[in-house]
Formats: structure tokens, C-alpha cells, sequence
């Protein structure tokens, strides 16, 4: 029964950006198994009334609330121990509840990352674990990132890296991770635009951003339920100025705290159910969203035959 | 250990790549004119008399004290020369008239957003007394931008006729020919160089601009010293041909200052009993009147514009010759029709058809459809290497055709009224910002339809090319959900016809 539990720890979180709708699945202190793999459908909604165009907290009466639809597939393969691959492959929903401009949607990024569980220890009582974690995303359709805030997506194709500590002791835990993320420049439908001066091109230089995230709280046998505090800066990018359109170089930050859990079916240990709910706390030419998303995850054993494994989940 | 350095590297790596964009107005070379052009002098003028009417001194001579300081003043500037300098030199060699141009798009951008509306629903108006007050002036939306691309197009091209003609007459050598020992940074020339033409380009446009943007009078005039500085530096000209150039250019510009003054653009904005009146009128005829889909209700764009002073032709020839017909009824079969096709293209555009509908879309914060039809033909002209008075001549013509298809459009707006698609079928949902003024004709349209024509004359090599633009420019706007058929098609030809009228002045105007 135990080694049942080892298998079906399978810790996607979500993280709901509120322009880009960006979903990130690496971001805990889980590995699944060698030869583990666990996949799922997740919906997620998004929507804000208020917005901050550049610093200034406002709504927009031509655009009401704007809402973004989620439906991500995530999956998360064990490698090795204390190597993971994982992706994501969303298709997002756009709409404005006021005015006229129309509501975009289509297949937005594909991600993979690639996992690393560097260090695990026992310090303490507790067992501290090190994680690097490498990712990459691109465009999987033709999307149009110049139609902000319907545009489903950036369109920057993004390299980030990962690290993040682990403390879990007993049933209590904590995750601490810092994010670097390339973005690449884009190319947009126009010959020439405007930021802070013209520019005659159709390539837009798209600032690189930093995440930290924090995470706390109960993780035991496949179940977890944590608090999460989370900051992404854009680094560099320039501000909406007053009564304008937002563009995708915008200097996009936003602070999301909320809440994510997952449970284990005790009658099939196997699949799982998630959920979890953000509110932004703080932003910049972004919209202040909540946000909440849920799915059901499914652990495939490829490795019957090795039962023994050792385990790196210390659940 | 060696896990770590991996990571560092990569960290490194993914941070550190450049991503500088290549910009095309970077790229522009030097200008080099194929002709002097040195008899434009007998030109015909836009407002001018003639080209005596501003008196020109003569230069002091090559030989004089004065002259040889002047000419010191450039070798040393050479030889302390910044980087920035350097760049400078690079940036206005392309061509003053382009440049201004440029710098014009620039500011149009910058002022092309809407105010935001007061805490009672109503909206504020830029003042131009208090342009740095919120709202800034100007909003510079695309009747104002094609006023303002126009005045300083035929503002630069008076002020070059007539400096052609104290060239010819005075025939003053450049600094480089005078002195061999000066260098010359950007490409030689025997076009005499008093008074300076970039001089007398920058002079006029620090004039114009000055009226139409009067709270960027600290870039604009960095921009005037740039540019000053750097035809010095260059070597193309001695302090006083560019003082003289400047003082030229600023006096000719006022001229242009005082039409505009009296143009009745300051009057165009209307008020409540007006836009009001309008309306009712409207319907009155049986007729569905436009109104404000924004929130709150916004105040039709500038509905007097159509009564504004035109260029190349007079009120009652845009009235009697070329102002188009009623459009379709808002109750006649012809208007469902063409409201259906606009509601099948909201429900499920194309990414292509999206990609056009953003391509031409030319709305908020950028230099407008006028501009962008600005940016087509400049990057055009460069290739046909026009001296700098043929350049002003040819935008003053796009220019000119440019604001009076504004003009004529807008009279034909406000004079029916008519709804935009979404306000009839609030199902259509649109892939671009919805204008706030009247559908019937389309601007963009009635923009492309002039530029496209006029440049074909220009460059008729490329006369298919500009009217598939226009024509897709045009069709944007049925892609974006927020014009109909004939709003399109109507456009294309008022357009046309205005352009038509272009190519008249053109072809008698001395340049052909």
C-alpha cells in the first residue's frame, strides 16, 4: 500500500497569469517515480474587472470583466527518480463582458521542463531537497499576441530556469523557488508600433522576467493542501500609458497569494482531484484577477516490474 | 561542482543573448540625389506668390573673415566629434524632409489616445492653451494627423521652392568645395549650399510643430539642434547657410500657420446641441442615426472636420463633384445584406484575415492610416533618389491629398450619420477597435484610395502595387467587423476622385 501511495504523488500546481494565461507544472518539491507517469485534463478560469494601467488601479467600461477559459493537458513522466520530463499544452478561451472588441482563443504554448532533484538530505527532523529545474515554451499555434487583453498569449517563446528548495518535516512542508525566464522577441502583424517611441519593425523586443514563489503547508500520502505567494516581475518593458491598449513588451508584475490542494481518491489511489484559487494582491499594467482551476490527474505505472525502487518521496 | 557550472552556464547563456531589433529607419542610406533639381525655383507654390515674396540676403563672401571662422568652426567640430555625434551625422544624412516626416509619425503616436472621460460620464478636451494639463493636446486622431502631415509636407515645400531659387540665384558653393581641406562626412554634393535646405526644412518644420504639438517643444527643438549640428559637422554647411536656412524655413512656416489658424480645424470638435442636431436629423429621414457605442457615450471625432479648408480643391467642388451618394438604407435589403457578410466575418475570422484587419488597424498610439501611408511612400522615395525639394514636393502632394480625403470623408459621415455594424447587430464583435464616429464612408478607405493614386502618378512603376493596398487596407475594415461593403467601396472612389485631383496639381505644378 505504501508503495501505491509513492506512485500517485503526482504534484501539478497551476499558475494562471493573468495576460499571458501562462500554466506552470514544475513548481513543487514532488517527483513521480522512475517509469511513473501521470497525466490530466485541467480547467482553469480567470477573470478581472480592475485593472492596473501602469500604476493607476482602474476598470474599463468597454471592456467589462475579461475572463479567460482554461483547458490545460498536463503530464508529468518519471525518468528517473530524481528525473522528471513534464508538459503542458492549454487551449485558452478569451472574452470582454462589455463593449465590442472580440474574444480570442485557440492552443497557446506548449511547455516541457525538465526536473532535477539535485540533493535531498535529512537535516533536522525534516529532509531538505534541492530541485533545478530547466524549461522551455513556444507557440503552438498562430496565435496573435497584439490584441491585448484578448490575445490568448505572449507568443514569446520562453527558456526559464528553476531552483527551489524543499522542507518537509512530518506532514509539514515548505517550497521556496526562484525563476529566471527568457523571453524571446516576438513578431507581430504590424510594420511598425509604438512604446515609449516608434519602432519600424515587426519584431518586438520582449523584456526577460524573474517568479519567486512560496509555498506551505500539508503534504502527506499523495494529499497535499498548501498556501501560495507568488511574484512575477518583468524585467524591464514600459507602462500602459493613460486611456491606452495594453502591448505585449508592457512591464507586466503581478503578486497572486492563493490556496492549491490536491486529493487522492481513497478508493483509487490512482486518480486524483486538484483545485485551487488565487487572488492578485498587486500589479502593473495587469489585470487584478482571481483565479481558480481544478482536474482530475491519472498515475500510469510503466515500471511494474521494479517494484523496489527507492524512493525519493518522502510522502 | 560540475553539475553547478552547467547551470551557471546556462543561466548565463539565457540571460545574456542580445536582442537588439533591426529597425528600418535606421537603415536608411545617405541621401544622394539623382538631380538637383536646380531649376525648382519656378515650381509652383502652395500658398507662396511667388518665390520672392520672403526676401533672401545675399551670403557674406567665401572670402570674408567671417566665412573662413566658420569654416574653422567645422574642422574642429570634426575633429572633437562624439559618438553620438558620429551617429547623428548617419541619422540625418537620410534626408531632412524625410526625417521631419518621421518625427511627425513620432508625435502623432505618441498623441493618438482618447481621453478618458470626467467623473460624470462626460469627456475633457485637449486644450491647446494648457497642452500639458490632462488630456494632452493634441489627441491626434486621424483627421487631425492628416492636417498635420499636410501643413508640414506644404510648409517645407514653399519654403524649398523658394530656397531653390536664392541657390540658383546666389550660387554658393558647399564648405567642401570652397576649402578641399574640409571633409565631407555624407555624400558630396554641387547643389549650391545657401541658404542650407536642411536648414530651411527643420525651420519650417519648428514652426508647425510648434502649433500642432505645443507641449513637445523640448524634443522637438533637441531634435531641430541634432539636426542643425549635424549638417555642421558633416561638413554639408557653414554656420550662417544653416542660420539663414532656419530663419527662411521659419518665416514661409508662418504663412502656413496663419491658414491653419483659419482653417476651421480649431472648430471641428463641435458641441452637445450639434452632435445632438445631428442626430435627430438623421433620423428624421427614416434613417437609424449613428450613436456612441462607447461607455460612457462618447462625442462623435471631430464632426465639423468635413467643413475644414481644403487644399486641392474648393468646398463646393467636394460638395457638387465629389461626395458620394446616400448609402444604402439602414430599412433596405442592401443594408441587412451587407450587415449579414460583416456578422459572418465577426463570428470566425481567419488568422489571415485577423492578420490584415491588424496590419492596416492603425488605431490607438500609432501615427494613423495618413501615417502609414506616409511610412509606405518614404520608404519608396528612398529608393528613387529625390533631392530633398522633390521629396517635399511629392509628400506635400500625398499629404495634401491625404487631408482633403479626410475632409471629404467626414463631410460624408456627419452628413449621414450612419450606424456602425455592431450598433445594429450587437452580436458583431470586432478584431479591432471599433472608431467612435459614423460608418459610411470609411476612412481608411476614403485615406488609401488618395495615396494610392497620387503615388502611382509618383511612382508608376509601383501604381498596381499601391492600389492592392489600398484595396486591402480597405477590406481590413470588413475582416475587423466595423464597416460594411459600400462604406468600403465608396471610400476607395472618393478617395480616388480626391487623389485625381492630386495628380492635376502635379502635373502643372513645374515638377514634370
Amino acid at each position: 500500500m505504501k508503495q501505491v501511495f509513492k506512485k500517485i504523488v503526482c504534484g501539478l500546481g497551476l499558475l494562471l497569469l493573468i495576460n499571458s494565461a501562462k500554466a506552470q507544472t514544475d513548481i513543487d518539491g514532488v517527483m513521480m517515480e522512475k517509469g511513473a507517469f501521470c497525466v490530466g485534463p485541467m480547467y482553469g478560469h480567470s477573470s478581472w474587472k480592475n485593472y492596473w494601467e501602469g500604476t493607476l488601479k482602474r476598470d474599463n467600461a468597454n471592456l467589462g470583466t475579461v475572463s479567460t477559459t482554461m483547458y490545460n493537458v498536463m503530464g508529468n513522466y518519471g525518468i528517473t527518480n530524481k528525473l522528471n520530463v513534464l508538459f503542458g499544452l492549454p487551449y485558452i478561451k478569451t472574452k470582454a463582458s462589455a463593449g465590442q472588441l472580440k474574444g480570442l482563443k485557440g492552443i497557446q504554448d506548449l511547455s516541457f521542463w525538465i526536473k532535477w532533484k539535485a540533493y535531498s538530505k535529512k537535516i533536522g527532523y525534516g529532509r531538505l531537497s534541492v530541485f533545478a529545474i530547466g524549461g522551455y515554451s513556444l507557440p503552438a499555434s498562430d496565435y496573435t499576441a497584439d490584441f491585448l487583453p484578448m490575445s490568448i498569449g505572449l507568443e514569446t517563446k520562453t527558456l526559464s530556469l528553476r531552483a527551489m528548495a524543499d522542507y518537509q518535516r512530518g506532514s509539514l512542508f515548505a517550497t521556496v523557488s526562484g525563476t529566471y525566464i527568457r523571453r524571446n522577441n516576438i513578431e507581430i502583424d504590424r510594420t511598425a508600433y509604438y512604446t515609449t517611441e516608434m519602432h519600424y519593425s515587426n519584431e518586438v523586443e520582449m523584456p526577460d522576467a524573474a517568479s519567486i514563489n512560496v509555498r506551505a503547508g500539508y503534504r502527506n500520502k499523495g494529499a497535499y493542501a498548501e498556501l501560495v505567494l507568488d511574484n512575477w516581475t518583468t524585467l524591464g518593458g514600459f507602462d500602459i500609458t493613460r486611456n491606452n491598449m495594453p502591448f505585449p513588451s508592457n512591464k507586466m508584475n503581478a503578486t497572486r497569494i492563493g490556496f492549491n490542494g490536491k486529493y487522492p481518491m481513497p478508493f483509487m489511489p490512482q486518480l486524483s482531484v486538484v483545485g485551487n484559487v488565487f487572488t492578485t494582491v498587486a500589479g502593473r499594467n495587469m489585470g487584478k484577477a482571481i483565479s481558480f482551476g481544478t482536474g482530475i490527474f491519472y498515475v500510469i505505472d510503466f515500471s511494474k516490474k521494479e517494484k523496489k525502487g527507492s524512493s525519493t518521496s518522502k510522502n | 561542482m560540475k553539475k553547478r557550472n552547467i547551470i551557471y552556464t546556462l543561466f548565463v547563456l539565457i540571460s545574456s543573448c542580445s536582442k537588439d531589433i533591426t529597425e528600418r529607419d535606421m537603415e536608411f542610406p545617405a541621401l544622394k540625389p539623382a538631380s538637383l533639381d536646380i531649376n525648382a525655383g519656378i515650381w509652383k507654390p502652395i500658398l507662396l506668390t511667388g518665390p520672392t515674396e520672403f526676401p533672401l540676403a545675399a551670403p557674406i563672401a567665401t572670402t570674408s573673415p567671417d566665412y573662413i571662422i566658420q569654416i574653422n568652426e567645422i574642422k574642429s567640430s570634426q575633429a572633437s566629434m562624439t559618438t553620438a555625434e558620429k551617429n547623428a551625422v548617419k541619422y540625418w544624412s537620410a534626408g531632412a524632409v524625410l526625417r521631419w516626416n518621421e518625427i511627425m509619425r513620432q508625435l502623432v503616436a505618441q498623441h493618438n489616445l482618447p481621453p478618458y472621460q470626467n467623473p460624470d460620464g462626460t469627456y475633457p478636451f485637449p486644450s491647446a492653451t494648457n497642452p500639458l494639463a490632462y488630456p494632452l493636446f493634441p489627441f491626434a486622431n486621424p483627421p487631425y494627423a492628416a492636417r498635420a502631415y499636410a501643413y508640414l509636407a506644404a510648409a517645407q515645400y514653399d519654403a524649398l521652392v523658394a530656397a531653390w531659387h536664392y541657390k540658383k540665384l546666389y550660387n554658393r558653393a558647399a564648405p567642401y568645395n570652397v576649402d578641399p581641406t574640409v571633409n565631407c562626412l555624407i555624400p558630396k554634393s554641387d547643389l549650391p549650399s545657401y541658404p542650407s535646405e536642411d536648414a530651411v526644412v527643420e525651420g519650417a518644420a519648428v514652426e508647425i510643430l510648434k502649433l500642432l504639438f505645443p507641449g513637445d517643444q523640448e524634443f522637438i527643438q533637441a531634435k531641430a539642434e541634432e539636426h542643425k549640428r549635424a549638417r555642421l559637422i558633416a561638413g554639408a554647411n557653414v554656420r550662417s547657410e544653416l542660420e539663414a536656412g532656419e530663419a527662411f524655413g521659419k518665416s514661409i512656416a508662418q504663412k502656413f500657420v496663419t491658414r491653419a489658424r483659419g482653417d476651421r480645424a480649431g472648430a471641428a470638435a463641435g458641441n452637445q446641441t450639434l452632435w445632438t442636431q445631428m442626430e435627430q436629423q438623421t433620423a428624421a429621414t427614416g434613417q437609424t442615426p449613428w450613436i456612441s457605442q462607447e461607455s460612457p457615450k462618447r462625442p462623435p471625432m471631430l464632426p465639423l472636420f468635413g467643413r475644414v479648408k481644403t487644399w486641392l480643391f474648393d468646398s463646393l467642388t467636394m460638395v457638387t463633384t465629389i461626395r458620394p451618394a446616400a448609402p444604402p438604407s439602414t430599412s433596405s435589403q442592401q443594408f441587412k445584406d451587407e450587415l449579414t457578410e460583416i456578422y459572418n466575418y465577426s463570428v470566425n475570422p481567419s488568422r489571415e484575415q485577423v492578420r490584415i484587419a491588424h496590419f492596416w488597424a492603425d488605431g490607438l498610439s500609432t501615427y494613423t492610416p495618413p501615417g502609414h501611408w506616409n511610412a509606405i511612400a518614404c520608404e519608396d522615395f528612398i529608393k528613387q533618389n529625390f533631392s530633398e525639394v522633390r521629396w517635399a514636393r511629392n509628400l506635400g502632394l500625398l499629404n495634401m491629398a491625404l487631408m482633403d480625403a479626410a475632409v471629404t470623408c467626414w463631410d460624408a459621415k456627419y452628413l449621414y450619420f450612419n450606424p456602425r455594424p455592431s450598433q445594429i447587430d450587437p452580436r458583431i464583435k470586432t478584431t479591432t477597435g471599433l472608431p467612435n464616429f459614423p460608418a459610411y464612408i470609411s476612412g481608411h478607405s476614403t485615406f488609401s484610395g488618395a495615396a494610392a493614386t497620387i503615388l502611382g502618378h509618383i511612382i508608376p512603376g509601383r501604381a498596381a502595387d499601391y492600389t492592392n493596398m489600398a484595396k486591402e487596407a480597405s477590406t481590413s475594415r470588413l475582416y475587423g467587423a466595423i464597416h460594411y461593403r459600400s462604406d468600403c467601396e465608396k471610400g476607395i472612389e472618393v478617395g480616388n476622385k480626391v487623389g485625381d485631383y492630386a495628380i492635376a496639381r502635379a502635373r502643372t505644378d513645374g515638377a514634370e
